[in-house]
């Protein structure tokens, strides 16, 4: 679960890792109001949305007097910010983070994460502050310091030193970024971060270092250990569709980008698979949704209206290969779903596995139109006519 | 012949007593698993059905000899579950749980490391050697004693690759699924080794998704070290970058982890790759004729 700067601020300030003064705003009025307790200028206003490229897109700025203030705080507040995490059709601004302009010596990226292949927390650090951390990657992998701690050892002062070394803090500063890194690692693991990012970090005139940026990204499967983070979840920020799909626990993610074709799939593996054979079958797959193994009729019928509530969707594979969830149930559910909510479009069924011809004679007494194929194979073959 | 599991396997299931532990410790009984144990603490000395329960791992070990665990245990105490079964050094933990925080599974990874154990997932369908040993929640039925050992990273696609070998009169010798997590026990070097030293595995299916980079390092050392022959299968081509795709694993991170490079890698180290599922039993058939 992604989270948005001015609340990972807030963490950020509870743990010890220091941040730039400041607050959020939900109108222009509050944000006036954060800007005068600040006192004095610069200040900036950043747009809170849940995507990274906020300064290049026109939502980051830095307002030298009050004129300066009131024409940002206006302009980007409410403007639909699109950047190249948004996707084509950007998202709407709702929130500002007012924060006092800093003195900056220096920029630095840091990061906490843990590394799948290794099993161990990763810090990474460059020097490069302020850029895209994947181009410094691969055009300069050079720059990018790597400290690697295992998380039965926990963080050990060798791995501070090993980080503010490589990234040249001067010795004034070192203090400050030690302390730093430790609150940010202790954040990190107690908070089961799937990421905290920093970029940049500054090292300021005064020799302070502190968090201009500040991304956290949580596990998922973790929340049910920290229902603080858990309120910060800003249904704004997510698909509509996919919040209503998480009412139901179906594991829906809406695929955008002008798909024709609704799916519906057990496992996660072959959801993924199978929005791959709709692409080679000439279709576009709108969406991603996942049953699971013990799913019920009632989710069935959920997943199948909302399936058919797109516009765009032209016509629907349902892709069951029966284990736990057995295909009479399936087909039950569908027979059921299709009863109650209508056929708008074109229904073709594979299904494999468990009670497969209890199923298939369930679909074929139902009178209703919907198609029956042989494998996947076929279904790939009467998809391409259906939406032709 | 087969890989970890077979006839004298000995099972013992933690968390035998909730809702799934029964439900599929009776479908394993079924299939013909020899299961000794079960461990639910707090209902030491009950019977599930004809097993035995036990409060620890241990007691169960020192009682029934169990040498594999199969584990159902929920995912807030899967990760103690999994170190209980490394620390009666059971050889063989197969867990099944799905959901838990990688936080969990790096503390898991560090602390088996070095213990005579081996884990096999979390969030995984489980182990078979059709006809001997079934420890998981496949469905029994679909498989066939024959001589393609199967790896994967998805519980369906597993599936959906056994029903394709059945099919093509080939069989399995072993199927393992290693989970869709980020941190797992095994991953696919483990398995492909195994079934390269194993006589009775003709050919290997290999299914992975996006997400990670095991597929590359698979495809490498299938290259270097594997001379049987190898289909290979990759889902999530058409994932989009920063999703999540139902598995806790399945994501692209940048430019990392996508299908393409997965596919391109497996291509370039000489695995026979299948692009579209739908002609998965095709390209297996052919590969393996």
């Amino acid at each position: 679960m992604k989270i948005h700067e001015y609340q990972a601020k807030e963490l950020f300030r509870k743990h010890g890792v220091a941040v730039p003064d400041g607050g959020v705003a939900f109108s222009v009025d509050e944000a006036k109001a954060v800007a005068d307790k600040l006192g004095e200028f610069p200040v900036v206003v950043k747009a809170q949305i849940h995507a990274g490229g906020r300064g290049k897109g026109g939502g980051v700025k830095v307002a030298k007097d009050a004129a300066d203030f009131d024409q940002y705080a206006n302009e980007i507040l409410g403007m639909t910010l699109v950047t190249k995490q948004t996707g084509p059709e950007g998202k709407l601004v709702k929130k500002l983070l007012i924060e006092q302009g800093l003195n900056i010596a220096k920029e630095l990226y840091l990061s906490i994460l843990p590394d799948r292949a290794t099993a161990k927390m990763i810090i990474m650090a460059s020097e490069a502050g302020g850029m895209d951390i994947e181009e410094v990657a691969e055009k300069t992998p050079e720059k990018i310091i790597k400290v690697y701690v295992d998380p039965l050892l926990g963080l050990m002062p060798y791995h501070l030193r090993s980080a503010a070394f490589g990234l040249n803090i001067p010795k004034e500063a070192m203090k400050s970024f030690t302390t730093l890194l430790k609150n940010l690692y202790n954040l990190a693991v107690s908070y089961d971060c799937s990421m905290v990012e920093i970029n940049p970090l500054v090292l300021t005139a005064e020799n302070e270092v502190i968090a201009l940026d500040a991304k956290m990204d949580f596990d998922d499967n973790a929340l049910y250990r920290h229902k603080d983070v858990a309120e910060y979840r800003d249904l704004d920020e997510e698909d509509p569709t996919e919040v209503e799909a998480s009412q139901y626990q179906l594991n829906y993610i809406h695929l955008g980008g002008g798909g024709n074709v609704g799916n519906m799939v057990n496992g996660a593996g072959l959801a993924m698979a199978t929005m791959d054979c709709i692409k080679f079958a000439g279709g576009n797959p709108v969406n991603f949704l996942d049953v699971g193994g013990g799913a019920s009729a009632e989710q069935i019928e959920n997943g199948f209206r909302i399936l058919q509530s797109d516009p765009n969707v032209k016509a629907i594979l349902i892709n069951i290969f029966g284990g736990i969830l057995r295909c009479d149930r399936l087909a039950n559910g569908v027979v059921q779903a299709a009863k109650k909510v209508g056929m708008k479009v074109p229904v073709i069924i594979r299904m494999e596995g468990t009670n497969l011809e209890e199923g298939r004679k369930i679909l074929a007494d139902s009178g209703l139109s919907l198609i029956n194929a042989a494998d996947l194979k076929d279904a790939a073959q009467k998809l391409t006519e259906a939406i032709q | 012949m087969s890989i970890l599991v077979n006839k004298d396997t000995k099972l013992l299931v933690q968390g035998i007593t909730g809702k799934e532990g029964q439900f599929h410790t009776r479908a394993c009984v079924e299939y013909g698993t020899n299961v000794v144990a079960g461990v639910t603490p707090g209902k030491g000395g009950m019977m599930m059905d004809d097993v035995p329960v036990f409060n620890s791992v241990k007691d169960a070990v020192v009682k029934t000899g169990a040498n594999a665990s199969m584990i159902f245990v929920p995912p807030p105490f899967a990760a103690d579950a999994i170190m209980e079964a490394a620390d009666a050094e059971v050889p063989l933990i197969v867990c099944i749980t799905e959901g838990i925080p990688v936080m969990d599974m790096m503390k898991v990874k560090n602390y088996i490391q070095g213990k005579p154990v081996r884990l096999i997932g979390p969030n995984c369908p489980g182990i078979i050697t059709p006809g001997e040993c079934k420890i998981g929640i496949m469905p029994g039925k679909i498989h066939e004693p024959g001589r393609i050992g199967v790896v994967s990273r998805s519980g369906t696609l597993t599936y959906e690759a056994v029903h394709a070998l059945t099919l093509a009169g080939l069989g399995q010798t072993t199927c393992i699924g290693i989970g869709g997590d980020p941190v797992n026990g095994t991953n696919f070097i483990d398995c492909l080794s195994r079934f390269q030293a194993d006589d009775a595995t003709e050919g290997i299916v290999m299914i992975g998704e996006i997400g990670g980079n095991a597929e590359e390092d698979a495809a490498e050392y299938i290259k270097a070290n594997v001379t049987k022959p190898v289909v290979g299968f990759i889902a999530g081509l058409t994932a989009p970058p920063g999703r999540r795709m139902g598995h806790a694993g399945a994501i692209i991170s940048g430019s990392s982890g996508t299908g393409q490079s997965k596919v391109e890698a497996m291509k370039a180290n000489g695995i026979n790759v299948c692009e579209n599922l739908a002609y998965l039993g095709d390209v297996c058939a052919e590969t393996f004729k």
